[in-house]
């Protein structure tokens, strides 16, 4: 069971994220989805998560939410992440590297540029 | 997959689509015994007697995007080659238990891995399952139950950066408790050169 200790370190990360929070409310949410089917994963869906949620922890990312899906059918193109930035329309991303995980959280969703190398046309 | 963490992933998965929301991970190591055993026990809609007898069969899956399910059969043949098994017991409406079991020492029972990476993977993509850790080595025990973070946190989400670093640290930590030289880099190092 988490200890007593670690449930107040979080609710002090928690009280420091809100007050960061409140002041960059104005930016919209991005939904970051990563394929976690037996296809995904044989093909390093882990790793790619692991890049995305460790570019979150160090350049502070605030306001995305990260969330999986099973196998979409195209199986050959795993790992498949897929970018929803407010209302704009999803963008899918193939063999995603964790280099590319990164360059996908850089570029795309903190800077707003589509990684094109890595784009897959549905 | 060359690890064991990657595959509970995979079945924890089947977990997930079958609308668990409660799910418990159970890792046991036992060297006197020379036993490595996971369990993955949800609350899902469970599997009728046929469906089971079908479900280790590559020819079964109950995706729609394509017709063969290769997750359990894979795991199941990899226990297999190292003395174990894999078992699944069920009951509609109530849930499954899924257990694998291998012969911890056998040259070809592959790495636990990345168990670290899985778990917060598991917990952060799925916010609504209530996730349950338990680490058994030999007779030392600790549980990670993700209940209380989530109490604390309230609608708090997951993603932001301080409390993946929190939730990380905390996951860790159980598993230091019991097993103070598991390491993802030994495990990594001595995988490599089996593959080339």
């Amino acid at each position: 069971m988490p200890g007593i200790k670690s449930l107040e370190d979080l609710k002090k990360a928690r009280e420091e994220a809100l007050k960061k929070r409140e002041l960059k409310a104005a930016s919209g949410t991005a939904q970051v989805i990563v394929g976690m089917g037996t296809c995904g994963i044989a093909a390093g869906a882990r790793d790619a998560m692991k890049a995305i949620l460790e570019t979150i922890e160090t350049d502070a990312i605030s306001g995305v939410i990260v969330t999986q899906t099973g196998c979409i059918g195209l199986c050959e193109k795993e790992p498949i992440v897929q970018v929803v930035i407010g209302e704009q329309p999803k963008v899918t991303y193939g063999k995603v590297t964790p280099e590319v995980a990164r360059r996908i959280m850089k570029e795309h969703v903190t800077g707003g540029k589509v990684v094109e190398s890595n784009k897959i046309n549905l | 997959m060359r690890e064991l963490s990657l595959h509970l992933l995979d079945i924890a998965e089947n977990s997930i689509s079958a609308g668990a929301s409660r799910i418990e991970i159970v890792l046991s190591e036992d060297s006197a015994l020379d036993l490595l055993q996971m369990s993955i026990i949800d609350n899902g809609k469970g599997m009728s007697k046929e469906m089971i007898a079908q479900v280790t069969d590559p020819f079964i899956t109950s995706r729609t995007t394509r017709k063969v399910g290769l997750g359990i059969p894979l795991l199941k043949a990899a226990a297999e080659d190292c003395n174990g098994s894999l078992n699944i017991t069920s009951e509609p409406g109530i849930g499954t238990e899924l257990t694998v079991k291998f012969q911890r020492s056998h040259i070809d029972r592959m790495p636990i891995g990345d168990l670290v990476s899985t778990i917060i993977n598991l917990i952060i993509c799925n916010p609504l399952i209530h996730w349950i850790f338990s680490y058994h080595y030999n007779e030392k025990n600790a549980i990670f139950d993700d209940e209380p973070v989530k109490q604390a946190l309230g609608d708090f989400p997951l993603t932001e950066p301080e409390i993946l670093t929190c939730i990380r640290s905390m996951v860790e930590e159980t598993i230091q408790e019991v097993n103070p030289h598991f390491s993802q880099d030994i495990v990594t190092i001595y995988n490599q050169p089996l593959r080339r």
